[in-house]
């Protein structure tokens, strides 16, 4: 695409305090692919948790950023990234979506791997020369794999800058989430694998915008009236803060309406329950001090850690990424995560919560899903260019329902899209900066 | 009343009517009507669709409610701000290869495949599965007392949500 083009796709006026971007984004296939090379593979991409392979051997196999991954905790217990297919001819080595092995055989030569990517076994190896190299022929992996506490991440620029650096300020709030166990956290098992017919950025927003939860979750907030969370509560606004954490990851961060199984109690949990969750409370204290203690069990969060990991510490966690198919057409995955160590009572009542929002059967994701495929339909109205992420631009500090960690996205997406050197889009007074 | 005498001989052709019944009510959107037919203890689950066998408790869930959420769900589905389904979608229920597991009692324990299509925004998404129930015989008639649609489907795509009764 023309760099002049590139360059008018976001409007940041930050003198007159509007903020727009053209709609062109969400619908034109030149955008999508340009985003392949200078977004998803120029950055730290979610692939999966480590609690996904307890075991030597574990494997699952994922697609991520357009390709096809062996997920593998491999015999001698590290955790590593395969791509999934054959050094031979090329077909995928594993077929299965998730087991156990010790080793991949490719069913169409029976050329064999080990859980490391070695290639063991080439039936006939003798019809080869002398320059034939097994260790050559392993299995590839992405350029860079790194985990950080647990997530494991995959980039595909080989000269990116560590996981942790890159995570910028997204890192303390992930903290703030994985510190909710000692013993760690862990995704539960049952994928919630969906779709929606609209543009992957969309979801982004969607995911942490407070401004919609009114509107949009409206049934939401009157389940909770029904459960017996106080209504005054309910119509009152929400305190809450955006805020742009460097390199395009961004937070709203709120006070709950639901009860959190992380020690905040609502009706709906029972009397029984709150004297066990104030001890769970209490035990953060003692770890952690009264403010983060606080921050972690009486606070939620949406975080977004650029370009397409959602962690939602809400009525429950969930961690959710997507990749787009066609502009208007993305594949979704969504796991619950929860502490390791938690009761078997207080892992059903934390299912439960999150059943009550969210999710492809939930009472607030399938609406979401609605307003976003309504926006994707809007679109074909190219009369009608640019949306508007203006909402907050001159506070301060601006709240969880205005659109700053939108705009840090946004800012982010639109400086890699014009070909920005990584450093220099994500240095660090980019955050103080922003608005 | 001794469970004996509510005994009697149950057929498929009695069980099948039941689920036609009830699929023909879910079609119409006559969802009160479909809420009669469940017991006060009634639950109704979709599990997720990489753990089909799972139990909600330990796994995630697409769907798992308990009566309460299950009313709540229809007032939602009847009232304006269930935005995925206003304007409602159009559904047709296919429910065949009806077959009785146990009866134990007043206890019926029936599976029974479907084929559920939604229509919307001049889209159309199968939904493909098979249902478990338990139906219990209450005063002669027959109610809902567990409700289990678990789908073949791979993914929930390009579906993207189940906001139906499904």
């Amino acid at each position: 695409m023309e760099q002049e083009t590139l360059e008018n796709l976001v409007r940041d006026n930050r003198n007159a305090g509007l903020f727009r971007v053209h709609r062109s984004v969400f619908t034109d296939p030149r955008i999508l692919d340009l985003e392949r090379r200078r977004i998803f593979e120029q950055c730290w991409v979610y692939a999966g948790h480590t609690s996904e392979l307890p075991q030597p051997g574990d494997f699952l196999t994922r697609r991520v950023a357009g390709r096809s991954l062996i997920l593998v905790r491999s015999a001698d217990g590290v955790v590593r990234v395969l791509l999934n297919t054959c050094t031979h001819r090329g077909a995928q080595v594993c077929r299965e979506s998730c087991g156990n092995t010790k080793t991949f055989q490719c069913f169409y030569h029976a050329w064999t791997f080990d859980t490391d990517g070695r290639l063991i076994g080439v039936p006939g190896e003798d019809a080869y020369s002398a320059a034939f190299d097994r260790e050559e022929l392993r299995l590839a992996s992405p350029p860079r794999v790194e985990i950080y506490r647990d997530f494991i991440f995959v980039s595909f620029a080989p000269a990116i800058e560590p996981l942790v650096t890159y995570l910028a300020g997204a890192k303390e709030y992930l903290d703030l989430v994985c510190d909710q166990s000692e013993a760690g956290m862990e995704i539960v098992t049952g994928t919630q694998a969906y779709s929606m017919r609209a543009n992957w950025k969309l979801l982004v927003e969607n995911s942490i915008d407070g401004y919609h939860a009114r509107t949009t979750h409206q049934r939401y907030l009157e389940f909770l009236v029904e459960t017996g969370v106080d209504p005054e509560r309910v119509r009152r606004r929400r305190r809450g803060i955006g805020k742009a954490l460097g390199n395009g990851h961004a937070l709203i961060q709120t006070e709950p309406l639901s009860g959190r199984p992380i020690a905040q109690w609502t009706p709906m949990f029972g009397e029984a329950k709150r004297a066990e969750l104030e001890a769970i409370h209490q035990k953060l204290v003692e770890r952690f001090g009264a403010e983060l203690a606080h921050q972690m069990t009486q606070t939620s969060r949406n975080l977004l850690i650029f370009p397409n990991l959602i962690v939602n510490d809400i009525m429950a966690i969930t961690v959710r990424t997507f990749f787009p198919i066609s502009p208007d057409y993305i594949e979704i995955n969504a796991w619950a995560l929860a502490p390791r160590d938690e009761s078997a009572d207080n892992r059903a009542l934390r299912l439960d919560n999150f059943l009550t929002f969210l999710g492809p059967g939930g009472f607030a994701t399938p609406d979401d899903v609605e307003a976003l495929e309504s926006c994707q339909r809007g679109f074909a109205n190219r009369e009608v260019g640019w949306s508007d992420i203006s909402r907050g631009m001159e506070r301060a500090q601006p709240m969880a329902d205005d659109e700053l960690q939108m705009r840090a996205f946004w800012r982010q997406w639109h400086a890699l899209m014009r070909g920005v050197p990584r450093a220099v889009a994500s240095a660090p007074d980019a955050v103080a900066l922003q608005r | 009343m001794g469970a004996t005498s509510t005994v009697r001989e149950t057929t498929r052709a009695e069980i099948e009517e039941f689920l036609y019944e009830e699929a023909a009510l879910l079609d119409a959107w006559r969802l009160r009507e479909w809420l009669a037919l469940l017991t006060d203890d009634a639950t109704y689950e979709i599990p997720s669709t990489d753990a089909p066998d799972g139990d909600s408790r330990t796994s995630l869930f697409i769907v798992a409610d308990n009566i309460e959420r299950i009313r709540s769900r229809v007032n939602q589905l009847l009232g304006k701000a269930a935005w995925a389904e206003n304007p409602p979608s159009r559904t047709r229920r296919l429910i065949s290869n009806v077959r009785i597991l146990a009866v134990d009692g007043n206890t019926i324990r029936v599976t029974a495949n479907f084929v559920v299509y939604r229509m919307r925004v001049e889209q159309v998404d199968t939904y493909v599965g098979r249902y478990e129930y338990t139906l219990v015989r209450r005063d002669g008639a027959l109610r809902i007392q567990r409700r289990r649609a678990i789908l073949d489907l791979e993914a929930l795509r390009p579906h993207g949500k189940v906001s139906i009764l499904l």
